[in-house]
């Protein structure tokens, strides 16, 4: 078990590694359709497809005071990007309260679910289209 | 560039210091800077120095039974933070202030006086380009005997509000326009925390948080504009009770300060029950 200092460490080393989209796959201002909904930190999500069918997934997170935001859109992608798309809709909200535990408040761990929800809705998006263009 | 703070009017100017006055108490072994955000991992990624963290979940809320810490948490979150009765904290924080508001409220329930709040909170700091730090302080764990927490002067529950409610009394519902309407539960870009009733408290009267402030560096505005704002274009009268509230009582902490420091308002509490408390309450009157 993590003490509190240790998580907040370990959060605050993927917030400083998150990147943001790049300009190849989106660029200012971002369409609203990616926007994260109820999400303060303003987060937007991008699902781009690889040749192999895996999905490579992108974040902004436009609020400069979401840290929070930011350390999970680095945890997504690192973990995420490269499966395909259907293990990616596999993953759920409740991950959120795994990963930040007491350091979140029920609105700000209301917001970064809607950020987890918003992969597995692009992720869904995506299996969908596989599934039709197979047909 | 913003007014001083002592030539804009205020009733207790002494409630608020500038960023200059913060930068030049750095060092000052008599001030404890505190920061309160709503993102607690903002605090980790950058604070000014020497300022400790106190998050208003972990820090300030009861862990079980929605309420907030006892005068033995009290005492013991002054010990960690090394305050005493005599340290002077000043709070800032994200948001314009309003979870460094909400936390200078809970610290009154427990009567400490010597408290103000920086102008502006972190996005000024941060704007002046002034210096944040990532080191943690770590302070001698100070001896506090607390006074008994005092709820009744400054913080409103749900039968206070039914009361005054009946009263006639001045409510200042602070959430945004459409949350005060009804056509939304939740701030714009929030979530939803679960109010399963739309609309205000009947007879409040809608004053969002944010038109007290200066939209570009977030300070407070001066006694005048505060003046025309609550009492010539609301009505309300500073001699009058007053309830504010707003969703879980942060936001009307930053207006619970402004009409109780800035404006003198005499009697101001503050309902932190809020629209999740009224907006769930099985049989109350709401008005949309």
């Amino acid at each position: 078990m993590f003490d509190p200092a240790d998580r907040t460490g370990l959060l605050l080393s993927y917030a400083d590694q998150f990147r943001e989209v790049p300009a190849e796959v989106a660029t200012r201002p971002f369409a609203k359709s990616h926007q994260v909904p109820q999400c303060e930190s303003e987060a937007y999500v991008w699902a781009v497809k690889r040749p192999n069918a895996t999905l490579d997934l992108y974040f902004a997170v436009e609020n400069p005071a979401g840290v929070s935001a930011k350390a999970l859109a680095a945890i997504l992608g690192k973990t995420l990007s490269g499966l395909p798309a259907r293990e990616i809709a596999q993953v759920t909200p409740d991950i959120v309260e795994k990963i930040f535990r007491q350091n979140i408040s029920m609105g700000k761990g209301l917001g970064l679910m809607s950020m987890v929800q918003a992969v597995r809705t692009l992720a869904n998006a995506a299996e969908r289209s596989d599934t039709t263009h197979d047909a | 560039m913003a007014t001083p703070i002592e030539q804009r009017g205020y009733k207790n100017p002494d409630a608020l210091v500038s960023t200059d006055w913060v930068e030049q108490h750095l060092n000052d072994r008599n001030v404890r800077l505190i920061e309160s955000n709503e993102d607690t991992l903002l605090y980790a990624s950058g604070h000014i120095p020497g300022a400790v963290h106190v998050d208003w979940t972990a820090d300030l809320n009861d862990q079980v039974r929605r309420d907030y810490i006892t005068k033995e948490g009290f005492e013991r979150l002054m010990a960690r933070i090394g305050v005493t009765p005599d340290t002077t904290v000043v709070f800032y924080g994200d948001k314009n202030n309003w979870w460094a508001c909400y936390a200078f409220w809970v610290f009154q329930l427990f009567g400490h006086k010597k408290a103000k709040v920086m102008d502006g909170g972190r996005v000024k700091w941060q704007k002046e380009n002034r210096t944040l730090a990532r080191d943690v302080p770590s302070y001698p764990p100070a001896k506090y005997k607390s006074k008994p927490r005092q709820d009744k002067p400054i913080r409103a529950f749900r039968g206070d509000v039914m009361s005054h409610l009946k009263k006639r009394g001045q409510l200042v519902d602070v959430r945004s326009p459409e949350e005060y309407a009804g056509t939304r539960l939740h701030m714009p870009d929030y979530p939803n925390e679960g109010a399963l009733r739309g609309g205000h408290i009947p007879g409040a009267k809608s004053v969002p948080w944010a038109r007290a402030i200066n939209p570009d560096d977030g300070t407070f505005k001066t006694g005048d504009e505060l003046k025309k704002l609550y009492e010539q274009d609301q009505k309300l009268a500073p001699k009058k009770e007053t309830i504010a509230y707003c969703r879980i009582g942060e936001r009307s902490s930053h207006t619970w300060f402004a009409l109780k420091y800035l404006l003198g308002f005499k009697s101001v509490r503050n309902y932190d029950g809020s629209w999740t408390e009224w907006g769930n309450l099985v049989g109350v009157p709401i008005e949309k």
